[in-house]
């Protein structure tokens, strides 16, 4: 209990100062810290893709671009994946991808998700790896925040209200997608993920471009040797863990100890888990001046997450049913954990990861008591527990204006959001965000369990049932992780998939930068005692009742039909 | 032309003009689909009992029981019929107001001027814009319009329910005139203003008719949210159909179909179109015709009030209420003169310097031979010539001090500080002279009305900003807006003044409302969020604004903006209410539907119900009966209380969030008691 709490403690210390750094980074003012070091490198990038970073662009233009970047980079890692056998960096002999496998790999990162239906080391090359993974790595969270400095600009700062209310009949600008992006890479992604990277290599995660090492076991009883997979993985592990991103250098990803090799470095994935996502939170408040809405908001994702937190831990060290009758029978459910971890740092990495879309893992969620796995799903469903990178927050401020909705018509005022009116056009864009989570998940979870025969799911029963509801939620939250029950490398699975991860990407990140551009072209009702205040208590909780009841009310029965009726009949 | 007596004064005002029979074949006729297809939540439910029928139908062919099913069906047609009940009950109150002034008007003939200066007899009906009649004494105006000649006084209370007649005039801010009011006095020409159809009365019908009536913005959007919150409960519960079959539960269609009617938000979804004409049901009823729907809504979100102080702040008429003299003038000369100079004065300002002087011991009277001089606004002055030759005076201090320097009199020193000082307190001060000598000033003050403060103290809680708009010079101004509590006010006004300030206040994001009556005022109505014209007003004023107030009462505002909030009040915390129940009746539905076939699930069959059928009928019951339940506040509205933003919501949150969380769980189980013998 004492590294729960500890990494609690280094989560909160760690975000601020970065969170400040981040602000003063990040925000459009002339000057930023380091601006000496960094400027030559985007000015040279800038220069090479003959970008105009000063232009502004209408959030069609932003949304366009970031549509047109992600296209190009999935076209490309697709390529990759499928000729990596041709290509160089590939010590092992690694062979080229499946097509379906690659382009679902390829979505599946472009999409900040990272789920993964092939096993690392066995089936990508170096080159695989480092380039295409890697980069995807960095550029997908990078986006995500680009998207909420944008959308950040135009709705929640304060600065903007002055400027684009005389403005009102031209186009708002939100940014620039490539500025935004450059900076979040160089000035923020960058340097973090370096820090990380080398004291994961310190505590002995493999940094290296040799191939995997052939060793004799020690038991001489063993006649064959040992091939032992190893890279450069420190440098993709750190960027694995900071940005939301999940997908391990390894199949078992973080409970491998080449991964994770000690309890040091399981605290500092740990903590890599939520760093961004806690210091956005602080980045925001103090870029846009609206502290007290971001503690507000910050409020009720701990509160979200310390329950999540709570519950997993509970039902972590509670025995398994699988194991009445056996020697282990009474323990905490050890099944599919690290013995070096323990249930609670176990529990701990479970309820983070799924928390915030990462998706990596040091235990097996397959294996948790069922009272657990529904708690993976729940944080899925909800998915705005600080979240994954830029999107977290932009989640959140979906089910903001839908609280804003019912709050403003129960003060006795037309609908508005932070003074701008919120009217039909912004409410069906909402609308359409809210409504595609249950349509594709419980949609693709339905025909999977309706046709077995394409689906190819093997397992029966209330698990079987959650092991589908899981890949679709991992799918579609961005998140990745699995219940590596089910086997999924087969076509149904990964097309299905694609269409979970590039809806569940796209539209909850884009439909707000909509909104919130219509919103900035609107008048502004000046605060007053009139007004929704979106800092008082009332209003806070109006929002966590909102998230709680909209996603209780879709997923309630499917819940209570997987892992509800397996908790209960099975007892722990 | 009709000459009968005019019987209908304000019956309409009475409640409950419905009768039981009309009310029930009016939800029966509206369970047509084109009906049903203008409420998405509604359509679903009207979908599903006919599902359930069919399923009922099968069973009964099959001869099979079918208690259960039919029951069920039974239920959720009543649930259709409540909410078709409701909007037609809303309506049915909307139309009783409008509707008795059509009857009336429909029988009105009307004596059009033709173009050669002849009359001929029309009905009104076929009176079109521009046309002009002729109306004598004792007729009903036949159509809305404009006086364009003469003037006359007019009963209203057709139209307002206020019996006491007014007086409108050609060429004056009052001389509109709406159809259905009678004629007292005098002949009129009036120039009508609309074309058939386009009366406010018609606009009062259009907002109450279910049928044509136009949904408001936010009625709109919350639409929207309905319709989607029911498509993804039809994803739920369509999914559901599989993955119960992939456990090995294959649930009865009627029990879905009851889960889904449960958790659509039929309780809002049902009663959105009475709340919405009961809104305007209820303008209407403070006698405020609103051009659209739309007008009532933004009255609730309000910002700003532009607030003429005459009439509004003020009562209309000042009175004295003190004598003050010049330095070595007795205060009983200046009492004295000031009384006989006003005894023949006939306005309401006359009569309070008589009154006033009585009550400080004026007994003086004045010969008979006395000549009053009436007001004139070459001289500005009024007063009487005694018999002696001696001219008493009273008037604005800078006409008084001409009369005196005329007259070889004077001006003390002291005079223009006596002014200063009697306007700084607020009032407006009247000079007296007594030939060349000036006695002093009596102070004309502005009577507050009463309450008046409490309510800008009320609306300032709620966030309201109140501007006072006057003539009146800055230091009256200043006094009369202290005294009264208005956050601002704007003194030396003109027309142009109040449309640059709408301008200023817009410009910073607020929403303005102001209430005109003068042509003038048209550009400032037109400019303004919320223009309310008063019906007595010209015919540019009440073009321009979006509301218009029959009772031409300047304080109107107030109450629109009331309105305007209770009627999204109303929406909110039903929306709220509605989705809060959602959270109990998963707790008896899901054991319901699964407990049979996986024991364990029983642990969430918290409130312990009978058996599956009575729980799922009971959910359903409850899910029907609240529509009813809650028809008197989507009548009425919600309670409102004006306080802050922040004190509303957490009110209502508590009553309708919290309240809706718990209220169905022993309702439900009540019921479910209640049929258990049954099921």
């Amino acid at each position: 209990m004492n590294e729960v709490i500890l990494c609690h403690a280094l989560v909160i210390g760690l975000a601020l100062p970065l969170g400040l750094y981040m602000a003063r980074s990040l925000n459009d003012d002339r000057k930023a810290p380091l601006d000496g070091l960094f400027r030559p490198f985007e000015s040279m990038l800038y220069r090479l893709a003959g970008i105009d970073a000063q232009r502004t662009m209408t959030w069609q233009a932003y949304a366009w671009a970031v549509l047109k970047l992600h296209l190009l980079l999935v076209l490309l890692a697709w390529g990759v994946f499928m000729a990596q056998g041709l290509l160089p960096l590939n010590p092992d002999g690694v062979a080229g991808m499946p097509w379906d496998t690659a382009l679902h790999t390829a979505v599946s990162f472009a999409t900040n998700t990272n789920q993964q239906h092939y096993s690392g080391q066995a089936q990508l090359s170096y080159l695989s790896q480092t380039f295409a993974i890697v980069t995807l790595q960095f550029v997908t969270p990078a986006t995500g925040l680009a998207v909420l400095l944008a959308i950040a600009r135009v709705l929640l700062s304060k600065a903007s209200v002055a400027r684009f209310s005389e403005t009102a009949v031209q186009p708002v600008g939100v940014g620039n997608y490539y500025r935004d992006l450059v900076r979040t890479l160089l000035r923020v992604m960058l340097p973090v993920a370096t820090v990380v990277a080398l004291l994961l290599a310190w505590q002995g995660v493999p940094s290296t471009y040799q191939g995997a090492q052939t060793l004799q076991p020690l038991d001489s009883a063993v006649t064959e040797s040992q091939v032992i997979p190893r890279g450069p993985v420190a440098s993709m592990v750190a960027i694995k863990q900071l940005g939301t991103n999940g997908g391990g250098w390894y199949g078992p990803n973080s409970s491998v100890p080449l991964e994770n090799p000690t309890p040091l470095s399981n605290v500092i994935e740990s903590v890599s888990l939520l760093l961004f996502p806690v210091a956005l939170l602080v980045a925001v408040g103090v870029m846009t001046g609206r502290r007290r809405l971001m503690t507000g908001i910050g409020a009720v994702m701990l509160a979200f997450s310390l329950a999540s937190t709570a519950a997993m831990i509970v039902s972590e060290k509670m025995p398994n049913a699988a194991f009445e009758g056996l020697a282990a029978a009474g323990s905490p459910n050890m099944e599919g954990k690290e013995v070096r971890f323990g249930p609670e740092m176990s529990a701990l990495w479970a309820s983070w990861t799924t928390q915030t879309s990462n998706g990596s893992v040091n235990a097996m969620h397959d294996s948790f008591n069922p009272l657990g796995g529904a708690v993976t799903l729940m944080d899925m469903f909800v998915n705005v527990t600080f979240g994954g990178i830029g999107v977290g927050l932009i989640g959140y401020l979906l089910y903001l204006m839908l609280a804003a909705f019912v709050g403003s018509l129960m003060i006795g005022r037309a609908p508005e959001l932070l003074g701008k009116p919120l009217e039909t056009r912004e409410i069906r864009w909402i609308s359409l965000a809210i409504l595609a989570q249950p349509l594709v998940i419980l949609g693709l979870t339905a025909l999977a369990v309706a046709l077995p025969g394409l689906a190819g799911n093997s397992n029966p029963a209330f698990h079987g049932l959650s092991q589908v509801l899981y890949e679709y939620t991992s799918a579609f939250a961005n998140n990745g992780s699995g219940f590596e029950g089910l086997g999924d490398d087969t076509p149904w699975w990964n097309l299905t998939c694609v269409i979970a991860l590039l809806v569940g990407r796209f539209l909850p990140m884009l439909a707000p930068l909509a909104v919130a551009a219509w919103l900035a072209g609107k008048r502004t009702a000046p605060a007053g005692r009139g007004s929704l205040d979106m800092d008082s208590g009332a209003f806070v909780g109006l929002t966590a009742s909102v998230i709680v009841i909209i996603n209780l009310l879709g997923f309630l029965p499917v819940l209570v039909l997987g892992p509800v009726a397996e908790q209960l009949t099975f007892g722990f | 032309m009709s000459t009968s007596t005019q019987t209908h004064h304000s019956s309409h005002r009475a409640e409950g003009h419905f009768q039981w029979g009309q009310l029930i074949r009016e939800s029966f006729l509206r369970l047509g689909p084109r009906s049903l297809a203008r409420n998405p939540v509604m359509a679903v439910v009207g979908i599903g009992t006919f599902v359930c029928a069919l399923y009922t139908g099968l069973a009964a062919a099959r001869g099979e029981s079918i208690a259960f099913a039919l029951a069920v069906t039974l239920v959720l047609l009543a649930t259709v019929l409540f909410a078709n009940g409701a909007e037609a009950l809303a309506e049915s109150r909307g139309k009783a107001h409008a509707g008795s002034l059509r009857a009336t008007r429909g029988q009105l003939r009307a004596r059009k001027l033709q173009r050669d200066g002849s009359e001929a007899m029309v009905a009104a009906d076929t009176l079109r814009r521009g046309d002009r009649v002729r109306v004598v004494a004792g007729e009903l105006i036949p159509a809305d319009g404009e006086i364009v000649e003469g003037a006359g006084s007019i009963n209203e209370s057709a139209v307002t329910g206020e019996s006491a007649p007014v007086l409108r005039e050609a060429g004056t801010d009052n001389s509109g005139v709406s159809a259905g009011t009678k004629l007292l006095s005098d002949e009129l020409v009036i120039e009508v203003s609309v074309d058939p159809g386009e009366s406010l009365l018609d606009r009062m019908i259009a907002l109450v008719e279910g049928a044509s009536r136009q949904k408001t913005p936010s009625e709109l959007a919350l639409s929207v949210l309905l319709a989607t919150l029911t498509l993804v409960f039809l994803i739920v519960v369509v999914t559901l159909v599989p993955m119960a079959a992939f456990v090995g539960i294959v649930p009865s269609t009627i029990m879905l179909v009851a889960l889904l009617v449960c958790l659509i938000p039929t309780t809002i979804g049902g009663l959105l179109p009475a709340i919405g004409i009961a809104g305007m049901e209820r303008a209407m009823r403070a006698n405020l015709v609103a051009k659209s729907g739309k007008a009532v809504e933004i009255a609730g979100s309000i910002d700003t009030l532009l607030l003429d102080k005459t009439g509004t702040i003020t009562l209309g008429d000042r009175h004295a209420t003190e004598f003050a003299p010049c330095e070595k003038v007795a205060i009983g000369r200046l009492r004295d003169v000031a009384y006989l100079c006003s005894l023949d004065d006939p306005t309401p300002e006359g009569r309070s310097i008589v009154t006033l002087a009585r009550d400080q011991g004026a007994t003086s009277t004045l010969d008979k031979r006395a000549e009053f001089i009436p007001f004139s606004a070459s001289t500005r002055l009024s007063g009487v010539n005694l018999p002696d030759g001696t001219q008493l005076r009273k008037g604005a201090p800078n006409a008084i001090a001409t009369f005196i320097q005329t007259h070889g009199g004077n001006v003390p020193t002291t005079y223009q500080r006596l002014v200063e000082r009697v306007s700084r307190e607020g009032a407006t001060p009247l000079a007296v002279a007594e030939g060349g000598r000036l006695l002093g000033v009596i102070a004309l003050s502005d009577v507050i009305k009463p309450g008046i403060a409490e309510r800008f103290a009320q609306l300032r809680e709620m966030g309201v900003k109140t501007v006072m708009i006057t003539g009146d010079n800055p230091i009256t101004a200043a006094a009369i807006a202290a005294e009264a509590g208005v956050d601002d006010y704007v003194a030396e006004a003109t027309p142009e003044r109040k449309l640059e300030i709408i301008r200023e206040e817009q410009a910073s994001g607020r929403l303005v409302a102001m209430m005109g009556d003068g042509t003038n005022d048209a550009p400032a109505l037109a400019q303004a969020d919320l223009g309310l014209a008063m019906n007595s007003g010209t015919q540019a004023a009440r073009e321009a604004g979006n509301m218009v107030d029959l009772d031409s009462d300047p304080g109107k505002l107030l109450r629109a903006v009331e309105i305007g909030k209770q009627l999204l009040i109303t929406r909110g915390a039903l929306t709220t209410f509605s989705l809060a129940n959602d959270v109990a009746k998963y707790f008896v539905i899901l054991p319901a539907l699964f407990a049979t076939s996986i024991p364990a699930l029983e642990v969430l069959d918290v409130l312990d119900l009978h058996s599956p059928e009575s729980a799922v009928l009971a959910a359903v019951i409850f899910n029907a009966l609240i529509i009813p339940a809650l028809i008197p506040f989507a009548l009425h509205g919600v309670r409102f209380k004006a306080t802050s933003a922040t004190g509303l919501l957490r009110r209502n949150l508590l009553v309708y969030g919290l309240g809706g969380l718990l209220l169905p769980f022993p309702a439900i189980k009540l019921l479910d008691v209640m049929i258990a013998g049954l099921f």
